[in-house]
């Protein structure tokens, strides 16, 4: 299915997600694993509240000092012999990719998995270009053959079943092959490892930037960043500006925070340092190693006292895996390149059409699972709310929802209004209700009632009951102990202390 | 001693019989409560959907309506979590409501809390033959921290068989405005959760807040399944009663 870029709302694209049953049980059953294997990796950790907040302090500090550390890490990167490319925005750094690559009369690319170059498109444009670049993570390897982009930050396949991957496949060898793991797994192994050898340049993503060394660290579990970054000639690494710790003795908190939350793992299978290009006598990398560092909407973010701490995130894809929403309905329904919480916050905020972006914050029902999820803690569940004010302030939410604010302001403005508006909508009712249900499918109780009942309002409200109720109660009073007063007046007490 | 209900909207309009169920336990233990009826919304559909204007007189009309009770209890863990959590940021602009809204959170409880934490009271004397299976809410853990105080409620009522819900701590999918605005995915959750609480064979199940309730209730309606919905303070109440 890649019916997904074709729709033009969340609501459109959920559906699609919501009636496609075999992507609904892939991710379910995927994020099932991942949460449950995060859990236990976390509780064999022991003290995880302690770790989180040692991340989070990490990513706090970095965050607030990044002119400091982007310099530092330019200029050791720089001594250490690599090319540091800026670019302000997408387009940028495609450009910059392209010119390197033309400059090198490159044929051909292979890439390891990064989140920042779908940001780019720049398989597209390397393509136009006659270029071929061929993603060489599992996942991405099967996305781009599907045509499609990752539905999830780091299973960027998660949405595809063993027989969609065979069919897959088999369209590439030209024969039929079995759903079968090590068949499938092998395939690309063998086709891959051509891909490798031949490859003009290798491009990488970046999974944190480390200030004091100049060095790019990647976190891989397949070992194809490891060959990206070893056999091909020219190395082009995509990173975006916030990837930044300041030093080894961080990366340290950062190794044990990542593959914990995002897989379970308490170790990453491969982990490559690469501090500028082959030195004399080492025995591979690359004779030029360029890094493109991406702005692309991130420098809005700092300064913005609700939404700096976005920059914090480590891409672990926790938050995705813990989202009831994200769980439903996938990651293409967020339509852009990030999903699940961190997605409808990151989306709205680096994309400058917020006409077309700006309701993907509502693809959440705030109920704080994906800060729970956090290993950095950042306050999603928070930030979808400010980003919902802002749509709201610049007029980018519907009639209809304004209209029904409009009504809602004016019911809970006072006590009368209350009542009569709680008397009228008894009124209104009067005709739908049975057995004090309304089953009504059309209008306003149309998405509710598609497979649910809805309550009537009560015959009579609480605060009509109210004085009957409190001569009730009145006449039937206990004398309060002496034990509950106590109690009551030493809260008293303690609060007036504060 | 001013001990006030804040019955929160959905209660007042929809469900006074859970408003009913808090007061009259309140009373079992000398507490008249008080009931200010200049309260109205906490103002959370509003907020939460970006309408900060909207939600700001709602919640004055909250603040207001408290300002001379000693202590507040609502029946409802998400009202108060927005009380507490959200009322700052709502007023980070206006001082003197700011201050007012933060005596407001220290004095408010939702109603687990405030018989627990406050009252230091756990065990009601209700007895409750049934199984009953219990659906944390999302606001009430995640926001205010309410935990163990319903369950600890929960094991002091004779006669009762907790039986714990699978995947307990997922949301149900109501989220206020989110199950309007994108029914389907509301739906999808509240049918995953509906299908948890009939795994679980219970024939009542039991709440913290009725948002949360009617949407897993209405789901199982919908489905024609006979589970019990109620509210803790209800089943608390009907414990209580059954024993006299």
């Amino acid at each position: 299915m890649s019916g997904h870029h074709t729709a033009d709302t969340l609501e459109q694209r959920a559906k699609i997600a919501l009636r496609d049953q075999f992507l609904r049980n892939a991710v379910k059953f995927t994020t099932k694993k991942l949460r449950t294997g995060k859990q236990t990796a976390a509780d064999e950790l022991g003290n995880w509240e302690a770790w989180r907040e040692r991340g989070r302090q990490i990513r706090l500090h970095t965050i607030a000092h990044l002119d400091y550390y982007l310099s530092q890490f330019v200029a050791n990167l720089r001594a250490a012999g690599g090319y540091v490319h800026f670019a302000a925005d997408a387009r940028e750094a495609v450009d910059i990719t392209l010119r390197i690559a033309r400059a090198k009369q490159a044929k051909s690319v292979v890439k390891s998995k990064s989140m920042v170059s779908e940001e780019l498109h720049i398989n597209q444009a390397l393509e136009a270009n006659g270029i071929e670049a061929v993603e060489t993570d599992l996942g991405e390897y099967i996305i781009q053959l599907a045509g499609e982009t990752p539905s999830h930050i780091i299973i960027p396949a998660i949405h595809k079943n063993k027989s969609q991957v065979a069919q897959l496949f088999s369209q590439v060898a030209g024969t039929d092959l079995p759903a079968e793991t090590a068949i499938l797994a092998g395939f690309a192994r063998t086709k891959l490892r051509e891909k490798f050898l031949a490859a003009d340049i290798g491009m990488t993503g970046c999974n944190f930037a480390i200030a004091e060394s100049g060095s790019i660290v990647l976190f891989s579990n397949e070992g194809n960043g490891r060959m990206v970054s070893t056999v091909p000639k020219t190395q082009i690494t995509f990173m975006g500006m916030e990837r930044i710790i300041p030093s080894w003795e961080d990366l340290e908190v950062m190794a044990t925070l990542l593959p914990r939350s995002a897989t379970g793992q308490k170790l990453t299978v491969y982990m490559s340092a690469i501090t500028g290009p082959r030195r004399s006598g080492d025995g591979d990398g690359p004779e030029e190693l360029h890094v493109i560092i991406i702005d692309n909407g991130r420098s809005r973010q700092l300064g913005d006292p609700e939404f700096q701490e976005v920059l914090n995130c480590i891409r672990c894809g926790a938050c995705l895996n813990a989202c009831p929403v994200y769980r439903h309905v996938g990651g293409h329904a967020y339509g852009w390149v990030y999903s699940g919480p961190i997605g409808a916050v990151l989306t709205p905020l680096l994309n400058e059409d917020r006409t077309k972006w700006g309701e993907v914050a509502n693809a959440s029902s705030l109920c704080g699972a994906c800060y729970e999820a956090c290993p950095v803690k950042i306050p999603l569940h928070d930030m979808l709310v400010y980003i919902r004010r802002r749509n709201v302030e610049s007029g980018l939410t519907a009639p209809a929802e304004r209209l029904g604010m409009k009504v809602f302001r004016l019911a809970a403005s006072s006590r009368h209004a209350f009542r009569r508006t709680i008397k009228l909508g008894r009124i209104g009712q009067a005709a739908l209700l049975r057995n004090g249900v309304i089953r009504a499918k059309w209008g306003p109780f149309k998405g509710w009632n598609a497979g649910r009942v809805l309550p009537g309002l009560a015959g009579q409200s609480f605060r009509e009951r109210w004085s009957a109720l409190e001569q009730e109660l009145r006449d039937d009073s206990t004398e309060m102990s002496d034990e509950i007063r106590k109690r009551l007046q030493d809260q008293l007490e303690q609060r007036r202390k504060r | 001693m001013n001990v006030s209900l804040f019955v929160t909207c959905l209660s007042d309009a929809v469900y006074p019989r859970v408003g009913e169920a808090v007061a009259r336990l309140c009373a079992r233990y000398g507490i008249r409560l008080r009931f200010p009826d200049g309260q109205t919304c906490c103002g959370q559909p509003a907020f939460n959907s970006g309408y900060w204007d909207a939600a700001r007189d709602a919640a004055k009309t909250i603040i207001d309506a408290f300002a001379e009770s000693d202590f507040v209890i609502a029946p409802s863990g998400s009202c108060v979590g927005m009380i507490h959590h959200h009322y700052p940021a709502l007023f980070q602009d206006d001082p003197v409501y700011l201050q007012k809204a933060e005596s407001l959170i220290e004095k408010t409880y939702e109603f687990s809390q405030f018989f627990v934490n406050v009252l230091g009271v756990t065990d009601l004397g209700a007895t409750f033959p049934h199984t009953v299976t219990y659906h944390p809410s999302c606001h009430a853990s995640r926001l205010l921290g309410v935990k163990d105080e319903p369950l600890s409620l929960l094991s002091n009522v004779a006669g009762l068989r907790l039986v714990p819900l699978p995947y307990a701590e997922d949301c149900c999918g109501f989220g206020g405005t989110f199950s309007v605005k994108l029914p389907d995915i509301s739906l999808a959750m509240a049918a995953e959760k509906a299908e948890h609480v009939l795994e679980t064979e219970a024939e009542v199940l039991v709440g913290t807040d009725m948002g949360c309730l009617m949407n897993i209730g209405g789901r199982l309606m919908h489905e024609g399944k006979q589970v019990r919905v109620m509210h803790l303070a209800e089943l608390l109440y009907e414990g209580v009663n059954s024993r006299r």
